[in-house]
């Protein structure tokens, strides 16, 4: 589904991803961990398509394309979404509303015709009920005036609503109580399918109790310095990032 | 005679009879004022000397259809065409409780401007085509909006023109006025109002402005409140090249309610100024002001907005905003909200906010697969449709998006944004 090889990044100059390789199928869900600062948002941005970046080597394949060549909403369209780790609030655009033109985009992308009024109600009535979003919150303005908690299960949302192949959630679980979790949890697993595939991205173990994932990875440095099975989660919960440090500086 | 404004002497004056003390003071300031300059402060940001160089002729002018310049559709819709009223395509008759007379029909008009250097509302006045005097009387609800349409027709018109509204007390009524032009170049509405809202009476102006490029407008609204009134008036400024606006409104009696919003969409080299005063000179009232401005390619807008609150004026709750998105770096705007309180017991805020649209918002719409455009024109749908939505005719409204999506290709679903 995606690959990404030896991915150098900066930012005003400065290196933030420095030869991260990262392989994910259709079917599977990655876990990405490792300390703040590491470059974990970085990656998710540079993948969603954010400009700020400065990509200095490397390549990433999205289903046979070439991903760092598309804009940011032929990405959206080709069915990569970011959860963001901070949602943005947008008064006065209706979360719905824009829901039904990026649909309506991405509809338009693959030749279809739009979806009817009906069925879109029809839709959001079933994914605002998967997530527990309110129904008034679907039809607010985008994030405005949303608790940390509403952010977040509106993200699970709208990706709920565009059915990406590819989703990528940045930190969602952080800052979520225990029930929020279990609904976001929830959401994304009825999502999964043996098409589609999920980066996780978390501080946490305690969210791959609920999201199991196939693989584990840690950032450290602008790299992926260690995979390995779901169990790697509890070891890093257990231990922290500086045993993998040591590691390093001894290899 | 006035050298600033040679055309005068290719007008012909009016025929109008309009009370002499008012007329001397109109006569007084064209002989001794010149067009006002970036020096002169209320005109610092607007250009106007290339009016002076215009030859204006003010002759009547016949047109047999308004060919579909109308802001919407009202059996009670009065017809002026540079200024002079057009009785064949005018309506006939009008709700119960309310006396529409063109101001050429009546003995004489009354007026008590005093000009104060003004040179247009002078110019207005001394050249003055025609207007209508409104009666909305004591008691009468009037649900149907009565719809006034100024039609410029032909280059270098002076439509000299003037608005006389007495809304009696415990009265309710809205008027429309839709200005446009047809195959108009170099023309000049210059227009003045005489708005008087009665005690508990509710009177609503909705402002459309829409001439073509290449024309200008300067219009003056003076307007008096009695108590326990609520006086709403809506300028939306859609095109037309040079727009200045100004609206004075005296809060007369206590326990009032005043809505002065505006919205300008602005492209090409348009520049359009309100300039706003609300004079708060009598305890418990509460005026909201809110001016929003899109801003395209090399346009300018200028916002001028004060707000007194006299001595004895306590608990005043008075709230001024103007907000500004600049869609290109050849835009402009001047933006200078004051307010002036003398009482100590009150509730005032002001604002203003210029700066493009957040960067932020725009990304996050793209990553879910608007492209930038899809996201600039939802931003800015969502940015104006706050001021849109102040306007309370819907037909009126309708009119407001149907030309947003002629002039930017802003297809703009109203419901979306309530
Ligand atoms: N806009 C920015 N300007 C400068 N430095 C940035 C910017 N965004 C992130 N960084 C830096 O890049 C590094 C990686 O940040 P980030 O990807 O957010 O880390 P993580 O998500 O793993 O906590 C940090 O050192 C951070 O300070
Ligand atoms: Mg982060």
């Amino acid at each position: 589904m995606i690959t990404i090889k030896n991915l150098h990044a900066n930012i005003e100059d400065k290196a933030i991803l420095k030869g991260l390789n990262l392989e994910v199928k259709a079917g599977e869900v990655h876990a990405i961990m490792g300390p703040n600062g590491a470059g974990k948002s970085t990656l998710a941005s540079i993948l969603a398509g954010k400009e700020d970046y400065e990509i200095t080597e490397g390549s990433v394949d999205f289903d046979g394309e070439d991903l760092l060549e598309m804009e940011t909403e032929e990405r959206a369209r080709e069915g990569l979404f970011l959860a963001f780790q901070y949602p943005v609030e947008i008064p006065g655009v209706s979360n719905i509303n824009f829901l039904r033109t990026a649909i309506n985009e991405k509809r338009e992308h693959k030749g279809e015709d739009p979806i009817s009024a009906k069925d879109f109600m029809a839709l959001v009535r079933e994914k605002s009920k998967l997530v527990e979003l309110d129904a008034k919150l679907a039809s607010r303005s985008v994030n405005e005036g949303f608790s940390g908690g509403e952010k977040k299960r509106n993200e699970i949302f709208q990706m709920a609503m565009l059915e990406p192949k590819l989703a990528i959630l940045d930190e969602t679980d952080s800052g979520l109580d225990i029930d929020a979790l279990r609904i976001v949890a929830n959401g994304v697993n009825t999502l999964k399918s043996d098409d589609n595939a999920t980066i996780v991205i978390t501080h946490y173990q305690r969210l791959l109790d609920y999201i199991v994932p196939d693989f584990v990875h840690v950032l450290y440095d602008g790299r992926i310095v260690k995979s390995g099975p779901k169990e790697l989660a509890l070891e890093l919960e257990e231990k922290g990032y500086d045993w993998i440090k040591e590691e390093l500086v001894e290899a | 005679m006035n050298n600033n404004l040679k055309f005068i002497k290719g007008l012909t004056p009016t025929n109008l009879s309009v009370n002499t003390n008012a007329q001397k003071n109109a006569s007084n300031v064209l002989d001794t004022t010149d067009l006002p300059t970036t020096r002169t402060e209320a005109w610092k940001y607007t250009r106007v000397a290339k009016i002076g160089k215009i030859d204006f002729t003010n002759e009547a002018t016949t047109v047999t259809s308004i060919k579909g310049k109308k802001v919407i559709d009202s059996p009670y819709t009065l017809v002026f065409v540079n200024g002079r009223f057009s009785e064949e395509l005018s309506a006939k008759s009008f709700p119960e409780g309310v006396t529409v007379t063109p101001l050429s029909t009546l003995e004489g008009i009354t007026t008590q401007e005093e000009f104060e250097g003004d040179i247009f509302g002078a110019l207005n006045l001394a050249y003055l085509n025609d207007g209508l005097h409104i009666t909305i009387t004591k008691n009468k609800v009037v649900d149907e909006p009565i719809q006034v349409i100024h039609l410029l027709k032909g280059d270098a018109q002076l439509s000299n023109f003037k608005v006389q509204i007495d809304a009696e007390d415990f009265s309710k009524a809205t008027v429309v006025q839709g200005f446009f032009s047809e195959d108009s170049n170099n023309s000049f509405v210059n227009y003045t109002s005489d708005i008087q809202v009665g005690v508990n009476t509710y009177f609503t102006m909705e402002k459309i402005q829409d001439e073509e490029a290449g024309n200008f407008h300067i219009g003056t609204d003076t307007v008096t409140q009695d108590k326990d009134s609520t006086f709403t008036i809506n300028t939306i400024t859609l095109n037309g090249t040079l727009v200045r606006n100004n609206l004075n409104i005296a809060v007369n009696g206590e326990n009032c309610t005043t809505n002065l919003n505006g919205g300008y969409l602005l492209k090409e080299k348009q520049h359009v100024d309100n300039h706003t005063v609300v004079d708060h000179k009598v305890p418990n009232c509460n005026s909201n002001e809110l001016y929003k401005g899109v801003m395209n390619e090399n346009s300018t807008a200028v916002f001028n907005g004060k707000v007194f609150v006299r001595q004895d004026a306590q608990k005043i709750n008075a709230f001024q905003s103007n907000r500004n998105v600049l869609l290109s770096d050849n835009a402009t705007v001047n933006s200078k909200p004051e307010l002036e309180i003398y009482a100590d017991d009150v509730k005032c805020s002001h604002g203003s906010t210029t700066g493009q649209l957040d960067d932020e918002a725009v990304y996050y719409l793209r990553a879910r697969g608007l492209s930038k455009s899809a996201a600039a024109q939802l931003l800015v749908s969502a940015f104006i449709a706050e001021v849109i939505a102040e306007v309370e005719n819907e037909d009126v409204k309708s009119y407001i998006y149907k030309r947003l999506n002629e002039r930017f290709g802003w297809d703009i679903n109203p419901e979306d944004f309530g």
